[in-house]
């Protein structure tokens, strides 16, 4: 089965996320095809700096998430720290200050789980490094909504219990090394590979 | 798929039994939001579909007080964000010190933490004995907490720690007493203000005011209601009044954004510029 006309990646890392983060991002084109939509675990207080150190390091723009955004192609998007980041039926983005979930805000089951029903099949999931289980649930949302799922191979990891515990609830599609998630991200939006 | 499509019509629905029903209009709410709150309710208590939570909320007001609750986000502390109460103290209050009275309105107060911190930020300042603060909610249930002034004591830690960084003069332990496992906020911090039962949504203007607080509420609505909302914002402010949003709250949307001065960039704070003359007397 080929898949193509994928219109969107969400991504969600924890623990050792930010050099995770770094090595796949830096490896995109300035002209990538869809937005990325990104959950990276962080305290409630930190000041915001991620998307700003994260775009200083890529080709294509990294900028901090705001509400009723549109997300556009070639952009990646992180969620504010202290804030759920959501995407609505519309595909505007949301965010949302209730209760943390997975002991987290933002949480990557709530961003994964409200872009499984904006986007359906056109989503690629990525769950990448962490200690704990948040995204397991929504890559199952993901796959249950026909979109495609990628974990971040557990040896690769800083910390390998999330992507563990993302292969563990759902049949997902990919289980590759850090250094090819970038790659296998373009090869699906070309369409090489399914 | 289809399974989605029955869902969003069967919450669709809820929202219309829960406005013909009690009044309360959740339509031009964020769907996301609505959606994952609904459902945590759902699993909850165990029903099977929306539909049957739709029949139980029409025919059990008790219910419905439950998933009112679940509606609006009650997450809130003393202080919250310290970085905005040191704002205020460092630029808000200077121009509030020039009026022999002032208005303060707290629009969405939930249970009341940032009503209490305010009113101890405005005493600290010497403004409390001139202030007449309004904290408004749309919930009763809500409100009866903010009114009790009674929190759970585990939350004193962190609360203590916002009221430092948010510029506190005194220990925050002199503003309130402890028993068993609450807190009981000093009567005084209640004294100038009116907890009032009022709906963002369906209510209008009840005064002019020199300060609007409403942090984090508008998130949760969607464009066409927060133009309407800010709308109501600035025609219950005086001229030179100041509108506090919540951190990620932008209002380039508004129709009246040029009408507004970005005080505080970073902490989203407001002031209504001053019109040329009064418009009144020029039509």
């Amino acid at each position: 089965m080929i898949k193509s006309g994928f219109e969107a990646i969400v991504m969600g890392a924890s623990a050792g996320g930010l050099e995770a983060l770094h090595t796949i991002l830096a490896a995109l084109p300035a002209h990538f095809a869809v937005p990325l939509l990104i959950v990276q675990h962080m305290s409630p207080h930190s000041d915001n700096l991620l998307a700003e150190v994260l775009n200083r390091h890529s080709r294509i723009v990294v900028k901090e998430a705001e509400e009723k955004e549109i997300p556009q192609p070639g952009i990646a998007y992180i969620a504010p720290p202290d804030y759920h980041l959501m995407v609505e039926a519309d595909r505007t983005l949301s965010l949302s200050r209730e209760e943390r979930v997975n002991f987290s805000r933002p949480a990557i089951d709530v961003l994964f789980e409200t872009a499984a029903e904006a986007y359906g099949d056109k989503l690629i999931g990525v769950v990448l490094t962490g200690a704990n289980a948040d995204g397991s649930l929504g890559l199952q949302a993901i796959k249950k909504f026909g979109g495609t799922c990628v974990v971040q191979d557990p040896l690769t990891a800083v910390a390998s219990r999330m992507p563990q515990a993302a292969i563990a609830s759902t049949k997902v599609d990919y289980v590759v090394p850090l250094v090819e998630i970038g790659p296998l991200m373009q090869g699906l939006l070309e369409g090489k590979r399914g | 798929m289809e399974e989605l499509e029955n869902q969003n019509i069967e919450i669709r629905l809820l929202l219309e039994a829960i406005f013909q029903k009690y009044g309360y209009d959740f339509r031009n709410y964020s769907m996301a939001h609505l959606k994952r709150r609904i459902s945590r309710r759902q699993l909850l208590d165990n029903f099977t579909s929306i539909s049957e939570m739709t029949h139980r909320l029409i025919h059990d007001a008790d219910f419905f007080d439950r998933l009112l609750l679940d509606l609006s986000i009650n997450v809130t502390e003393m202080f919250r964000d310290p970085s905005f109460f040191k704002a205020i103290r460092a630029e808000v209050v200077t121009f509030l010190k020039t009026y022999p009275f002032i208005k303060v309105w707290v629009a969405g107060c939930s249970s009341g933490e940032e009503v209490y911190s305010l009113a101890i930020l405005l005493r600290e300042e010497g403004l409390y004995d001139r202030v007449q603060i309004y904290a408004t909610d749309f919930n009763q249930i809500v409100l009866e907490k903010a009114k009790k002034g009674i929190y759970a004591i585990d939350r004193i830690k962190v609360y203590t720690e916002n009221y430092q960084k948010s510029g506190g003069q005194r220990s925050f332990a002199d503003y309130y007493s402890a028993r068993y496992d609450s807190v009981l906020m000093a009567a005084d911090l209640r004294e100038r203000v009116v907890f009032a039962d009022h709906n963002l949504v369906t209510d209008g203007v009840f005064g002019q005011m020199h300060m609007i607080v409403c942090r984090n509420v508008i998130i949760y609505f969607d464009r066409q209601l927060q133009k309407k909302v800010v709308n109501l914002f600035m025609e219950s402010l005086i001229d030179g009044g100041f509108l506090c949003m919540g951190q990620k709250e932008n209002l380039a949307f508004s129709e009246y954004f040029d009408q507004l001065l970005l005080l505080n960039e970073k902490e989203k704070i407001f002031q209504k510029k001053y019109l040329p003359g009064d418009r009144s007397q020029n039509e």
